[in-house]
């Protein structure tokens, strides 16, 4: 493609044909301000409607400023982005964007992290100029996310999410003017909306509008309730990113650090929802290793693929939107409720303590692992296996309100029994993590040789849908991969037609896995971090002494000592689950 | 399973239009269009049906209507009353005039009278910027709208009642 020469600040830059002012500008270290703009390289992640105005520019010859997000450099183009035409414009824009939004910064759950405060603060905005209307919405609260939509400005990054990448459909731009506004349906609440929780709105969300909810306190309270026991649980990709909010370099892992400020903070017993993952693919990996015996008999009523059921929010997605396939995703419950539903069996029964005494945390990188949690079919007798779901960002949160120093902290381990798992455990936490620990069991089960190499890098990668063919010892077992819902709906309606030709797929409905969870520390619209997370979570696994879900000496123990075997009645009681049409059906009424 | 209630004759009308329209769903707005022209009004079942029919979410539907003064939900009046709110029409006193049609009515914009006889709404330039300010009733174009000749235009339909 033609190279064109731009001049930006009175410095000459050489760009392709195509290049956005915005991206030149950034070729030679000159940041331009943005807000509605985001680009996630490498996801295929864009939102750039060029609404906000912020990044407007002088381009001379040009009546108007022009966007730089949205404009192509021509050749011989000369650029100012910043002379007094563009900053008072700038100026003008950010405060008529503030005229209409709450100044309530000092307790907005997005304080210090809201990308409209540090334009603000940026600017020098001390006084709104322009006063007027100012939107009060009722807030909306979900099991998983909290709408404060008063704190909307319209950047439409949460609609791209929901419709574009997740093509989820529970947002979109209603109403005109000043009563726009991003909301489900009929401006119902999200919990009347196909909304998977899957968190990726909250995730891009640049302002306070979208938060997860808050359970902070009610932990604070717990722990310091005598007449309980605390037990905490933490999911693989939460160590790869908690770090981020302390400052350290994205891709630190700080499982140790981690482990050793939960202790601080009180929890009495600090477990690993990696134990439950090695469990998962136990009863997983067995009931693949099932079906594909019962397909290869001959047995043609078997259900293949058989889809990961790990994600929560993946299962609400196919809920609402696959109704007619709910027999084909695994039965097999997510880690993070097998390791309530053991915690409050087989480990209250050791500390010979009522399941109502115990309180079950768990750490997630996953807002819909909140709603997860809340969902019936996961309480006996109106108790929760999980009590509390928090996002790794709520647990940044309670460490720095409890003062404790992250970063000069030991590392110390995991309690037992739950807290042992092995490298295929941590890998849970990346795309086609799953898939490849469950490839290492049921491998070594089914061909019943040891693996000589355990990595199966052509399930790595955060291309969006992977594909690849593992031989099992003469029997090739076509394995499929997608993060991120609408990537998740394409291989869904290959294998919807029937001619998918796949035994097993992977699903996670965040882009890149639970590394770029709806709960995470938020990425900016810098993809780098997730590929950051996602080393550190492979590192982890090379780290590890065991490798293979199977040898994981404490789910030996459990299967010995409670469980049975894997598929086993106690196995299905505890362990499995079922699943619920929720697609919304046109009653006919005569 | 959430349940939503139309009758069968309805759905099959809605779905009849769609596939009009290929169930293209770039053709939303003309789907729209027409289905509101059958039954008066766009209620969020008819949405609901739509965006089922058309492979689009909801939201999206409601999106467009929303944003379209043309579109309603609730179902019109026997004599929709538009007032036009277009430059023209707003300098010569259409707000005036607005406000005289919701006190006598007592209805506010994009509201129908209980006895279902009228509703109110706003519109931009109906291209008769040379009669302004502009009222239609139903079909029927009335220029140079004065606040003293609201009464008479709402009496010349209340007086269908008795014929």
């Amino acid at each position: 493609m033609k190279n064109i020469k731009v001049t930006i600040d009175k410095k000459e830059v050489e760009v392709k044909q195509g290049t956005t002012i915005l991206d030149a500008a950034k070729s030679v270290g000159i940041t331009i301000p943005t807000l509605c703009y985001l680009h996630l390289k490498d996801f295929n992640i864009t939102n750039r409607p060029a609404g906000c105005r912020i990044c407007v520019v002088e381009v001379e010859g040009r009546r108007n400023l022009a966007p730089a997000c949205a404009t192509e450099c021509t050749e011989g183009m000369v650029i100012n982005t910043h002379n007094i035409r563009v900053l008072n414009a700038r100026k003008t824009v950010l405060e008529l964007i503030l005229s209409d939004h709450p100044t309530d910064c000092l307790i907005c759950a997005k304080s210090g992290n809201c990308e409209l405060q540090t334009l603000a603060h940026e600017f020098g905005i001390r006084e709104i100029e322009y006063q007027g209307e100012q939107s009060t919405y009722k807030k909306d609260m979900s099991p998983s996310i909290i709408r404060d939509v008063d704190k909307c400005i319209m950047c439409r990054r949460c609609e791209m999410m929901c419709n574009e990448i997740q093509t989820v459909g529970a947002l979109s731009a209603v109403n005109r003017g000043f009563t726009s506004v991003v909301a489900p349906a009929f401006e119902q609440d999200l919990s009347c909306s196909p909304c998977t929780y899957c968190g990726q709105c909250v995730a891009v969300c640049p302002t306070g509008a979208l938060t997860e909810v808050d359970h902070t306190n009610q932990i604070i309270r717990l722990l310091a309730d005598p007449t309980k026991t605390v037990v905490v649980q933490t999911a693989p990709a939460v160590r790869a990113a908690l770090g981020e909010e302390f400052g350290l370099k994205p891709g630190t892992s700080v499982t140790g650090k981690m482990v050793s400020a939960l202790r601080e903070l009180g929890f009495d017993y600090v477990f690993d929802t990696d134990f439950a993952a090695d469990l998962t693919i136990m009863e997983e990996g067995s009931e693949l290793l099932d079906r594909i015996a019962r397909y290869l008999k001959g047995d043609t009523t078997v259900k293949l693929p058989i889809l990961t059921s790990c994600c929560p929010g993946w299962v609400n997605f196919f809920e609402h939107q696959f109704p007619d396939m709910l027999d084909v995703p695994s039965t097999a419950r997510s880690p993070q409720q097998m390791f309530g539903s053991i915690a409050k069996t087989y480990f209250a029964d050791k500390l010979k303590i009522k399941r109502q005494d115990m309180v079950v945390v768990s750490i997630m990188p996953c807002l819909a692992k909140k709603f997860e949690r809340s969902r019936e079919e996961f309480s006996t007798d109106g108790n929760p296996d999980v009590d509390f779901s928090l996002s790794t960002r709520e647990l940044a949160q309670l460490i720095k309100q409890a003062n404790i120093n992250f970063n000069a902290l030991p590392e110390s381990d995991y309690d037992a029994p739950l807290g042992e798992s092995t490298g295929a455990a941590v890998i849970f936490g990346a795309s086609g993590g799953v898939i490849e620990a469950a490839t290492r069991t049921a491998y070594e089960i089914f061909t019943g040789k040891t693996l000589e190499k355990v990595d199966f890098t052509e399930l790595r990668g955060l291309e969006s849908i992977r594909e690849a063919t593992v031989d099992f010892n003469g029997t090739p077992i076509k394995i499929g991969i997608a993060h991120g819902l609408g990537n998740a709906r394409k291989l869904l309606e290959r294998v919807r037609a029937g001619n998918s030709g796949f035994h097993a797929i992977e699903i996670m409905a965040c882009p890149g896995g639970c590394i770029g969870g709806g709960g995470q520390p938020l990425h900016h619209g810098d993809s780098s971090i997730l590929f950051a997370r996602q080393k550190a979570i492979y590192d982890e696994d090379k780290s590890k002494a065991i490798r293979k879900s199977h040898e994981n000496p404490y789910i030996q123990k459990l299967y010995k000592e409670f469980l049975g075997a894997p598929l086993s009645e106690k196995s299905h009681h505890l362990l499995h689950t079922h699943y619920f049409d929720k697609k919304k059906v046109i009653e006919i009424d005569e | 399973m959430a349940k939503i209630k139309l009758s069968n004759t309805k759905v099959e009308q809605i779905k009849a239009i769609c596939k009009e329209f290929n169930n293209n769903k770039g053709e939303l707005i003309n789907v729209l269009h027409k289905t509101q022209g059958v039954f008066g009004y766009l209620p969020a079942e008819v949405q609901e049906v739509i965006a089922e029919e058309l492979g689009v979410s909801v939201a999206q539907v409601y999106g467009v209507v929303s944003f379209y003064s043309f579109f309603t939900m609730v179902p019109k009046g026997e004599h929709p009353i538009s007032i036009c709110m277009g430059t023209a029409c707003y300098v010569r006193g259409a707000e005036k005039v607005l406000d005289e049609f919701k006190r006598i009515l007592n209805i506010q914009v994009g509201q129908t009278t209980p006895d279902g006889k009228f509703s109110l709404s706003c519109l931009r330039c109906v291209g008769a910027c040379g009669l302004a300010p502009v009222v239609m009733v139903g079909e029927k174009v009335y220029g140079r709208v004065s606040t003293d000749s609201v009464k008479a235009i709402i009496q010349e339909y209340q007086k269908e009642k008795c014929s």
